[in-house]
């Protein structure tokens, strides 16, 4: 048996082993293998990079108004910043652009409230987001009334439609994508019934075959006179397309809810709309926040679908315009913008997603 | 508040509960059989049996987390039926602590136990946060009012699991196993307040094998086996001379250590 009477005395770890050195040695010289792959990747990174950063920034041109200033053989981002008008507006006329402006500044300030932790009537600023700021927009869009001039959709394009397309997706898709979930796993019969045909019904069809069959044959099908616009047509479809994709997301995080939290919420005299809304679909929706956000960043992207019944999204106006013989060849930098805009959006969805995920975590595991 | 007390209330014999000829199947699975039963205000009693004897299926039909189909059960005087706002009204008057606590994780202490009394007896938030607090105290956990069920220990929790049924000021209570998903050393808080709550001549009916717990509390104890009250005495004739065989083949197991 050995007694320790005399205390070890806490040493510095050796240097090879803490700082940049010693994190290198670990990570990325570990062994030999790893030491090749290492500066095999990072040639690769040099050779692919490099050049892409030259083209895209130092070589590039920037300022001008049409293609004589596309001088250098980098990127000719005048492009961009002369069509930028077609590209955000779509074709809306010009002295109308304050109302899209409008639209685009009210959304900012309203979403901006919901990146702060804590923020004076937070949760009624996020209810008008979804329920006064798209009547807001209709009125401020469409026109017609309060003297605004009426705007027919067939004008709208650009980033503007893409938002607007998405925008109402993500919040029309929610609340119905929860109903459905819910009747899927009701009691009733006839309600599961038609849930359970209208999901797999919409979860069937290609988004292409909706919005070409919201376009073409569905004026067929209504009486004489009677037409609706194309653009609403469109966004029916994609609503109801994508509600049946968030059903599924969501009757997973039902499932998920252990049978003791029904039976608490019951016991205690909750009913069936008190029990759902107060105990389990917040615990629903927590889980399920990462499957929700994927398919708000699907529909984001499948919006760009809707250049197939000749609406113009930013994509399509992009597309637009880059075969205009007036620029020469600026299909690169046209797409990489049009990219580059989804991905902005998609990214913050993403990281928004991350961060209520952070903070609706309250240590609950069993 | 007051309009549901009226509603439900002791029935003019003093009974809380009467169960009369309760049967109840799952699919071809005969769990209770003949349950008769009456319980009268200020009683309590323990429900003893082997597993899947039908104890907590029988207390779980008092308030209609499972549906009997034979016979008949009245809370207060009111009959259990399909009716669902009859269901409601009754479940209001009938709290129910469960074996695996069933706290709403996402809510912090003081909100499971306010929420109740807020969303079903539409007391204002502040007076169900007040009486939220007095329950916490009561169960001497006032300070963890602002922390999140998972932060607690497992006695912890079943402590406020009790205060969040009291909340809601019911006339009756019921206890599904209670201690039995604790740590041991956890077990004695948890009936301290269940003791507490007897002495204070709440109605309770508790499926237990605390048989301390049974001696020192019980006005009366049952034993079931097979979906049958086999055995029904007061504790001290319960332990000291059970009459059914199966009832000492049962007690000697459980004693034995």
């Amino acid at each position: 048996m050995t007694i320790t009477t005399v205390n070890q005395p806490s040493l510095a770890p050796p240097a090879t082993s803490v700082g940049v050195v010693g994190w290198m040695r670990q990570n990325l010289f570990s062994t030999p293998l790893n030491g090749g792959l290492t500066l095999l990747a990072a040639a690769l990174i040099y050779l692919l990079v490099v050049p892409f950063f030259q083209w895209a920034i130092w070589n590039a041109d920037w300022i001008g108004s049409d293609q004589s200033a596309c001088t250098s053989d980098g990127a000719c981002w005048v492009f961009i910043l002369a069509r930028m008008e077609l590209f955000i507006y779509g074709f809306f006329p010009t002295t109308e652009y304050w109302r899209v402006d409008l639209v685009f500044a009210l959304l900012a300030v309203l979403i901006v409230p919901q990146f702060f932790e804590r923020f004076p009537h937070k949760g009624w600023i996020g209810l008008f987001t979804l329920t006064g700021f798209p009547v807001a927009v209709y009125f401020l869009l469409v026109g017609g009334s309060f003297g605004l001039e009426p705007v027919e959709s067939g004008k709208w394009g650009g980033l503007m439609l893409t938002l607007v397309l998405a925008f109402v997706g993500i919040v029309a898709a929610l609340p119905i994508g929860i109903l459905l979930a819910l009747g899927r796993r009701s009691d009733m019969p006839v309600i599961r019934t038609i849930c359970v045909c209208f999901i797999e019904l919409w979860r069937g069809v290609p988004l292409i075959s909706v919005l070409f069959m919201a376009s073409v044959m569905l004026p067929l099908f209504l009486p004489e006179g009677v037409n609706f616009d194309k653009l609403l047509r469109a966004l029916i479809g994609i609503v109801l397309f994508q509600s049946a994709y968030m059903a599924e997301v969501i009757r997973g995080g039902l499932q998920a809810i252990p049978k003791g939290q029904y039976e608490a919420a019951r016991a205690l005299g909750l009913g069936y709309w008190k029990s759902m809304s107060l105990i389990i679909l917040p615990q629903a929706l927590k889980l399920v926040i990462p499957g929700i956000v994927n398919t708000f960043i699907a529909l984001f992207k499948d919006t760009t679908l809707v250049l197939i019944i000749g609406l113009l999204d930013i994509l399509a106006s992009v597309q637009s315009a880059i075969v205009d013989p007036a620029w020469g060849n600026v299909s690169t930098e046209g797409y990489l913008f049009a990219a580059f805009s989804f991905w902005i959006f998609c990214f913050s969805m993403s990281r928004y997603s991350q961060a209520l995920e952070k903070k609706l975590e309250t240590g609950y595991s069993r | 508040m007051t309009e549901a007390i009226e509603q439900v209330s002791t029935a003019d014999d003093g009974l809380m509960i009467e169960m009369v000829d309760v049967h109840k199947w799952y699919g071809d699975f005969h769990v209770l059989r003949k349950i008769d039963l009456e319980v009268k205000k200020g009683e309590r009693i323990v429900i003893c049996g082997p597993s899947g004897s039908g104890k907590s299926t029988m207390i779980r039909c008092i308030n209609r987390l499972e549906e009997h189909q034979r016979g008949r059960i009245s809370i207060g005087g009111v009959e259990l039926t399909g009716d669902l706002k009859n269901i409601e009204r009754i479940r209001r008057e009938v709290g129910m602590v469960f074996q695996h606590f069933n706290l709403f994780p996402h809510l912090t202490v003081l909100e499971n136990l306010a929420l109740a009394p807020i969303w079903v007896r539409k007391t204002p938030r502040a007076e169900a946060e007040e009486i939220a607090m007095s329950y916490l105290e009561r169960v001497k956990i006032p300070e963890q009012a602002g922390k999140y069920p998972g932060q607690l220990s497992g006695g912890q929790q079943q402590r406020v699991a009790i205060a969040r049924s009291l909340c809601m000021n019911p006339q009756i209570m019921l206890f599904d196993e209670p201690t039995s998903a604790l740590d041991p050393e956890m077990i004695k808080e948890v009936l301290d307040v269940m003791v507490e709550l007897a002495h204070d001549g709440m109605t309770m009916l508790c499926v237990t094998h605390e048989m301390g717990f049974a001696k020192t509390v019980a006005n009366r104890v049952i034993f079931m086996d097979e979906g049958q009250i086999i055995e029904e005495n007061e504790p001290e004739e319960f332990f000291t001379r059970p009459q059914h065989d199966r009832t000492k083949l049962f007690l000697s197991q459980i004693l034995e250590h």
